[in-house]
């Protein structure tokens, strides 16, 4: 951990982020944007309802709310963040040396990937005393927000290390955004698109339900699925009759993502200096 | 401390470096000339640990740049040809970011920047941030940066290039102050008479082979061990022409009347010098200096590299 803290890296890099206008921009206008959301339901709500109190119900509604905009947000942030981390030091050439220090690949790459996440969880954390403001009407317990924070997270970091797989592998960084954008797209979106196709043509096909593990995995990996199921639970009882798999979500979903992660990770450090590689 | 081992590079069928052999001691300084895309960089990258070589390998202080990359990292400082600096980073953190990346303390660097940039003339910009640095003053700070470790080797990739006449002066005084401290430099540059003041040795390199390698007087020496020399006369050139002429080892004579000089190649020996030199003066050739030419860089890398082509 001490390690982690003492990266070069990491320190430089937050260094960086710090000085720039771009970052504090960037969570004025989310905090801006988030608030106004917020007040405007509450206040819509009440206004609506002419009641002028705001029930549990709806604060139930506006944390779901609230969540998925999170979830996108992380989906939509973090490819940015990461996606030009080498890329970026290799065009402006300040790669190379950096490379020729003592800083393992390893140092460099997780340097890289925990400056990008910190910056995001630094969003999330200023952006909670608004999303706190559900517990003031009750409706959401604060253990379940701790999860979906935990999920937040591990997504954060799978998306992030692919974002830095593909800015090492490819040498431009705009093509590596938008194969990490591509992926992001493929894991929020095709996999639900192809869960329904499967799990449709498996019951159109036999009349009945039958098994299938590869819609369930489908299922998943995709996070809106999971976020479902973690805000409403019991909302995956109908994965598992649709699949028949009885395979909890979360479950799926940690060991995909936790896998993706340390792959990403894994060939990020192995081609970082992908010119050492011996040649015949 | 440097050994190079038929290092070969190649891309697809073509030679980037060709059975490259170099041994250089320690506190030497080698100056490496060769035209650009003759294989300098290449090599230097390869020293540098960010090129794997084809075949062959190469020992910075007996570690191999192959199989202990790490070690030899410790080892050198490298300074590549083109190279940025980050936007928002000042002077003293640059250093002391890849001060840090080096795994020196942060006591040892706190003392350590200063020293570094009174080095390189730049304690007054301590505190500047590096994108506003001029680029001879982006040059010294990256050469600060290079010895941030304290590295026994030096690997400079044109670190003159692109300087104004008075940043390249300073840069060549600071690299006088490292080769005083007994640092092994290897040096690469398009501006070749400059290398030929500071160098112990230096190498030619033509389409990635090696084509001589010595100190500037032998490779001078090396040019079909003929001499260039100036003689000023007194009197008809046309006769001290024809007079030079006949002798067997006398070639490219030629008469500058403006100078009252001819000058000509001569291959003979020293003892034969000095009979041509009584020859001419018992032909009442009323001659004024006889003198041998000192040929400069530039004019050694053209005869040779013409000779590879």
């Amino acid at each position: 951990m001490k390690q982690a803290f003492s990266n070069p890296v990491l320190i430089k890099e937050i260094k960086l982020r710090f000085r720039s206008l771009k970052s504090f921009t960037g969570i004025l206008f989310y905090l801006i944007a988030m608030s106004i959301f917020v007040f405007g339901f509450i206040m819509l709500t009440t206004s609506f309802t002419g009641t002028g109190y705001f029930r549990p119900e709806e604060s139930f509604f506006m944390f779901t709310m609230l969540t998925y905009i999170q979830l996108g947000l992380i989906l939509f942030i973090t490819p940015g963040l990461t996606a030009g981390a080498i890329s970026t030091e290799r065009e402006k050439q300040t790669l190379n040396i950096l490379l020729t220090t003592s800083q393992t690949s390893f140092q460099i790459i997780i340097g890289k990937l925990t400056s990008s996440i910190a910056f995001l969880l630094l969003l999330l954390v200023a952006g909670l005393p608004i999303y706190s403001l559900v517990f003031l009407f009750g409706g959401v317990s604060p253990g379940q927000l701790g999860i979906i924070f935990l999920f937040f997270f591990l997504t954060m970091l799978a998306v992030g290390g692919i974002g830095i797989m593909f800015s090492t592998i490819i040498r431009k960084t705009i093509v590596a955004m938008i194969a990490t954008y591509g992926t992001m797209i493929f894991l929020a979106a095709v996999t639900g698109f192809i869960y329904l196709v499967i799990t449709g043509m498996n019951s159109m096909a036999t009349g009945t339900i039958s098994s299938s593990p590869i819609g369930h995995f489908f299922a998943s990996i995709n996070p809106v699925v999971l976020i479902l199921t973690l805000i409403t639970p019991g909302s995956d009882n109908f994965i598992t009759e649709s699949t028949k798999v009885d395979f909890p979500i979360w479950a799926g979903y940690t060991i995909f993502y936790v896998c993706i992660t340390i792959i990403s990770i894994f060939i990020a450090v192995k081609k970082l200096r992908v010119n050492m590689k011996r040649t015949k | 401390m440097i050994e190079i081992k038929g290092l070969t590079k190649k891309y697809g069928s073509f030679y980037a470096l060709n059975d490259l052999n170099l041994t250089l001691n320690e506190g030497t300084v080698f100056g490496f000339v060769g035209a650009n895309g003759a294989g300098k960089s290449t090599t230097f990258s390869i020293l540098a640990t960010l090129l794997q070589p084809t075949s062959g390998d190469a020992f910075v202080n007996g570690k191999s740049v192959k199989t202990e990359a790490h070690e030899v990292r410790k080892q050198i400082g490298y300074m590549p040809d083109f190279f940025g600096v980050y936007d928002q980073l000042k002077a003293n953190e640059y250093l002391d970011f890849y001060g840090a990346s080096y795994g020196i303390s942060e006591a040892e660097r706190e003392i350590l920047i200063p020293q570094l940039l009174e080095l390189v003339n730049l304690s007054h910009k301590r505190y500047e941030y590096v994108d506003l640095l001029s680029r001879g003053m982006k040059q010294r700070l990256c050469l600060a940066r290079s010895l941030i470790h304290d590295p026994k080797v030096l690997i400079l990739d044109e670190p003159a290039s692109g300087l104004d006449p008075r940043a390249r002066i300073e840069m060549r005084d600071i690299l006088k102050q490292l080769k005083g401290m007994g640092k092994t430099i290897l040096i690469s540059s398009h501006i070749l008479p400059e290398l030929a003041e500071m160098c112990d040795e230096i190498g030619v390199i033509d389409g990635g082979k090696l084509i001589a390698h010595g100190s500037v007087a032998d490779i001078q020496a090396q040019l079909a061990g003929e001499r260039y020399i100036t003689v000023k006369i007194k009197g008809l050139l046309e006769n001290a022409s024809m007079f030079f002429e006949e002798d067997p080892f006398v070639s490219k004579v030629e008469i500058h009347i403006e100078k009252n000089s001819i000058t000509f190649n001569y291959r003979g020996s020293e003892e034969d010098q000095i009979d041509l030199l009584k020859k001419a003066l018992d032909n009442q050739l009323r001659i004024i200096s006889f003198a041998e030419t000192e040929t400069d860089l530039e004019d050694v890398f053209m005869e040779i590299t013409k000779g590879a082509k």
